[in-house]
């Protein structure tokens, strides 16, 4: 066997070899989606959806409480993390170009992006839930909104960096400020972008359970009460999954789905966004 | 007057955006330091290093050490990364060098969205259909082929009920799988196709080419993109909780029941019923924290830095 045949013979075992890898690799996960669809599908009805709280006794009930709780907390992680996000992005990006102290600052926040986040929600717990004595709703908020602002900052950092110097230039020519520059110009061109970091933002974080746990807890109640322990689509999950009752297993399923069908859709609508935006 | 105005306006805007730069700085100064005041009561009565290697965790008796944790985390990190990143990489060659052109966004797509899905629904999964596989099919079998191999063979000797470190570890490797293959696929993407064209063109293979220029171009991104995903594996919590067992002991074997230190955080932490049993689980915390923050660090700054800037 002559160098050549060698070389292709060794070129087909690897492309089939990476072909292999990509099916097996592909198999696993279209098991893992397969599950939850059939799971989740079968478990889903109205009653599961709009149905009040179960009890472990009868098999009715359904996952208003959670529902709404997950919404109160997620809502609520977005009017907290979005604000100082976007202006601690739009410092970095405007004033602090170049300078050695925005860097670091960038640094720092991308080392945050990458915190464990149980490890959130046991320091959400260390400066909140300990001091004010009991689980609430909002610190489970607060856990959230941390782990959505390095991502928010990073996102407008980048796309505030893409708006074209010479539209800052045009707004300083007509006499206005920095802060109006920043606004009325630079916000404007960049909007579609943000916006765009903050639907997956929202998507990443909505899934997590981990930093819920000792933060907003549970509630086998419906409440909105942002002070008290709140239920949530992931935490109920995770409780009613290792439940021995299997209503509440099947309700565990149909939160599933339900949750993934929401964090699912809001990535394909924050990428939607950003395709429109690339193509004007 | 008006002009004053304008520019308190101004410097107001700053100061707003400036202070909000400092909250995400002092975020995870604020981390760390938190829980250090948190574990100090147990760092105080067991010593860090003792504390560290200590294989007792016994709740009854307030005797806490962390090395079954830390052994847990380690162990089935490792073992996820050995079994994702060659399927990874393999799924990253596939979608750059070999699928059709048609496929490659929609597989592509695919990929990531499945790194999308929240991770608890692979803890799920892990628990109702894959640990009753592991039960049924993979331990006996392991039994009857590895098992009689010596000295390796121990760590597949040993009866679990499905769930444990072995189990574990395979779920946390089918949960980052997409998120190392987005990744890897992304640095192949960056290769300059100019370079690889100069090599077609010279006669090599598909493989002459990954290996002589795509590989070495990105070489130093997919490196830093393994040590981003062992980052993730490490502090990923609901995808192990459900099928690692919780069990505080080094197993003799990996199929048996074992904790790690995620696990013992989110089963352990709201019952936490004692001051320095709490103080523990906080020193857990921060170990995690001081773990992945290293990794992270070196997998950022370490490699992916050289990336950009080599751009």
């Amino acid at each position: 066997m002559d160098a050549f045949e060698r070389r292709k013979l060794a070129n087909r075992v690897v492309l089939f070899l990476s072909t292999m890898a990509a099916l097996f690799g592909i198999l696993w996960l279209i098991w893992i989606l397969g599950t939850l669809l059939y799971k989740g599908m079968s478990s889903l009805s109205w009653e599961a959806i709009v149905g009040s709280p179960p009890s472990p006794s009868d098999e009715t009930g359904g996952l208003r409480h959670a529902i709404i709780g997950q919404a109160l907390i997620v809502s609520l992680a977005v009017v907290i993390g979005v604000p100082i996000g976007v202006l601690a992005g739009t410092f970095l990006s405007e004033y602090g170009k170049g300078s050695r102290i925005a860097n670091i600052a960038r640094d720092i926040s991308d080392i945050l992006m990458s915190v464990p986040s149980i490890v959130i929600g046991t320091f959400v717990y260390a400066i909140m839930v300990e001091p004010l004595g009991h689980f609430m709703g909002i610190s489970g908020s607060v856990a959230l909104a941390i782990m959505m602002l390095p991502i928010i900052v990073r996102t407008t950092d980048d796309m505030l960096n893409m708006v074209p110097r010479e539209l800052r230039e045009a707004g300083y020519a007509l006499g206005a400020t920095k802060s109006k520059v920043i606004t009325s110009v630079v916000f404007k061109s960049a909007m579609t972008g943000i916006i765009t970091g903050i639907i997956l933002a929202v998507a990443r974080i909505g899934g997590e359970t981990a930093p819920l746990l000792f933060t907003s807890f549970n509630n086998n109640f419906l409440t909105y009460d942002i002070t008290q322990p709140m239920a949530s689509l992931t935490v109920t999950m995770y409780d009613y999954a290792m439940s021995p009752y299997d209503y509440w297993q099947k309700l565990a399923w149909a939160a599933a789905i339900i949750l993934t069908a929401g964090v699912l859709s809001l990535n394909l609508l924050g990428r939607a966004f950003a395709r429109w935006k690339f193509k004007k | 007057m008006k002009g004053k105005k304008v520019y308190l306006a101004d410097s107001i805007f700053r100061a707003v955006a400036f202070i909000s730069t400092l909250l995400v700085v002092v975020s995870l100064i604020a981390i760390g330091f938190a829980l250090y005041k948190q574990a100090a009561p147990a760092i105080h009565k067991f010593g860090f290093f003792n504390f560290v290697f200590s294989k007792e965790w016994n709740p009854a008796l307030e005797e806490f050490g962390g090395f079954p944790a830390i052994y847990g985390t380690i162990v089935s990190t490792f073992i996820s990364i050995v079994l994702s990143v060659p399927v990874a990489i393999g799924i990253a060659i596939f979608l750059t060098e070999i699928s059709p052109n048609r496929l490659r966004a929609p597989i592509g797509t695919a990929i990531e969205l499945l790194a999308a899905i929240p991770s608890i629904i692979y803890g799920m999964w892990g628990l109702f259909y894959f640990a009753p596989i592991v039960r049924d099919y993979v331990q006996p079998f392991l039994h009857s082929t590895v098992a009689k191999v010596p000295v390796v063979g121990e760590w597949f000797a040993g009866f679990s009920p499905g769930i444990g470190l072995f189990t574990a570890s395979l779920v946390l490797a089918v949960m980052i799988l997409p998120f190392t293959a987005a990744i890897s696929r992304d640095s192949f993407n960056m290769v300059p196709s100019i370079l690889k064209e100069s090599a077609y063109a010279l006669g090599a293979t598909k493989w002459d080419v990954m290996k002589d220029v795509v590989i070495p171009y990105a070489k130093l991104g997919v490196i830093g993109g393994i040590i981003l995903s062992l980052g993730r594996a490490m502090g990923e919590t609901m995808a192990v909780t459900f099928v690692m067992g919780n069990n505080p002991v080094i197993p003799r074997s990996i199929l048996e029941p074992a904790t790690s230190i995620t696990v013992t955080l989110a089963n352990e932490f709201a019952e936490a019923d004692t001051k320095i049993y709490l103080s523990s689980l906080f020193l857990l915390a921060l170990i995690l924290f001081i773990m992945s923050f290293i990794i992270i660090a070196v997998g950022k700054f370490v490699f992916l830095k050289k990336v950009e800037r080599g751009r």
